[in-house]
């Protein structure tokens, strides 16, 4: 029973996003902020505090039995005492929140972002090797484009960028496109079977 | 000259159809039509062949060489996406199949998300594959977590899973975006073998050149009917194709239409420019 109830609320919602969205009516625009932006930033703030409870309660039980001891204090130290340097101090410029955040949180994930530039290097070296003829291709597009958008001089330097240009206004554009439209018809489907009923794996699987 | 005086305002009703979106509307009515009539009427839904796809062909191989090695198989949505997203109910779709398998081998699946409403649906799903296969024993709730909402800090928790639980199956199946080749590479490090979905292009070329398997555009979408069989997701999945087939006569149809305009017109106006 609590599962038809729970097919007919996303069928009924379906059906009313699906309609506001072809409509100008401010009745239409108020659904969209009513639906799209506060019932589901309620539903979020419920849902995070099931997941702090949860990843807290894995982590203190990780300590204990001395699992990835290190990593887990290390995380349970940045979720206590940002909320306390907030609430004790405030988030203005200059509190010691936002001297954390500038000086902690931010170089840290700036130093993941940086690792891109290696994994970049290292699968670009394993993705080039001419091992088969798509392969040889990907790596003459690639270094068309790569020496295109260099600066370049002789007798090249005029003629590398419009060939680069060219790869990625047609070859390259016609194939983003042909997949963009094979993911705009998944969504679609995936969206009515779940609105429909077909498709009821976010519940369970339940048929 | 006498000086102009606004006398009044005129207003009009609000609409409430949006006529520059009637088109889309148009489309999106023939569309619902297609896929409802595939579903639901009989003869639409006798048994076609399905072109095989790699990536789902290799699922059953991720999870059998996660079991015989006794390593957990990581599976991750990817940064990008929150419930509403079609790709996350696709790759939510792939998830209970994946736990069906992981259920009845006794695999440890590792489940990190960056999205608490996500962590909640996947619990729910893998805790009903593994009830449904028989063995609602090994569904361990601590291993489908919440680890950050932060794109780095999610992708830097996720790399240290990767990194320490060594895990030998990756599915990298969702909506990416930076994070995609940090997970992918570190998997690749590690010696997993990965299989990879999402729908951004930009991240596909990236999962093309890192992973084993990789699941581009609708595959994606079309995952959940492939692997289950079930003739009414395989009957949508046959929408798409009719749909795809629509959309390509269209264009055929719009370039010779715009060749044959340009040739006899020069470029210039007419109610056959487009």
């Amino acid at each position: 029973m609590d599962r038809r109830i729970a097919l007919i609320i996303c069928f009924v919602f379906g059906l009313v996003m699906f309609a506001q969205f072809f409509s100008d009516h401010p009745v239409a625009h108020r659904v969209n902020q009513d639906v799209l932006v506060e019932y589901v930033q309620i539903i979020f703030a419920f849902a995070l505090i099931v997941g702090v409870v949860a990843l807290v309660r894995n982590s203190i039980k990780q300590v204990s039995s001395g699992q990835d001891r290190p990593f887990r204090m290390v995380m349970l130290a940045g979720l206590v005492s940002m909320p306390i340097l907030a609430i004790g101090w405030g988030i203005e410029a200059g509190s010691p929140f936002q001297w954390m955040f500038e000086n902690v949180q931010a170089p840290m994930q700036s130093t993941v972002f940086a690792l891109l530039a290696f994994f970049v290097a290292s699968a670009s070296y394993r993705g080039f090797r001419a091992r088969s003829v798509p392969a040889a291709i990907l790596l003459a597009a690639a270094l068309i484009i790569l020496l295109g958008r260099s600066l370049m001089i002789g007798p090249l330097a005029h003629v590398l960028p419009d060939i680069a240009e060219w790869i990625r206004n047609y070859p390259s554009m016609a194939a983003r496109r042909a997949i963009l439209i094979g993911i705009g018809l998944g969504s679609l489907t995936t969206s009515l079977r779940v609105i429909v009923g077909i498709e009821r794996t976010w519940l369970g699987g339940e048929k | 000259m006498q000086p102009l005086h606004l006398i009044a305002t005129v207003t009009s009703d609000p609409e409430w159809i949006d006529i520059n979106r009637l088109p889309t509307l148009i489309a999106a009515v023939v569309a619902v039509a297609i896929v409802l009539y595939t579903t639901y009427h009989r003869a639409s839904r006798r048994k076609f062949k399905m072109r095989r796809i790699a990536g789902l062909n290799a699922v059953e191989e991720a999870i059998g060489r996660a079991t015989e090695m006794a390593r957990p198989l990581l599976y991750t949505p990817g940064w990008g996406g929150d419930i509403q997203r079609p790709t996350t109910i696709a790759s939510m779709n792939i998830l209970a199949q994946v736990a069906e398998k992981t259920a009845q081998y006794d695999c440890r699946l590792v489940f990190p998300t960056h999205d608490p409403v996500i962590m909640s649906v996947a619990q729910e799903v893998v805790r009903e594959a593994y009830a449904r296969t028989g063995f609602p024993d090994r569904y361990r709730a601590d291993d489908i977590t919440y680890v950050t909402s932060s794109q780095f800090g999610y992708a830097a928790a996720v790399d240290g899973m990767i990194t320490r639980l060594k895990p030998a199956s990756i599915f990298l199946l969702g909506t990416f975006e930076a994070e995609s080749l940090i997970l992918a590479e570190t998997g690749h490090s590690v010696g997993a073998i990965q299989i990879a979905g999402t729908d951004s292009t930009i991240q596909l070329s990236f999962f093309i050149v890192a992973c084993d398997y990789t699941l581009i555009g609708e595959e994606l979408f079309a995952a959940s009917g492939y692997l289950s069989q079930d003739p009414s997701i395989l009957a949508s999945v046959r929408a798409q194709d009719i749909m795809k087939l629509l959309i390509i006569v269209m264009l055929v149809v719009a370039a010779v239409w715009s060749t044959i305009g340009f040739l006899t017109n020069g470029g210039g106006e007419g109610w056959w420019t487009f």
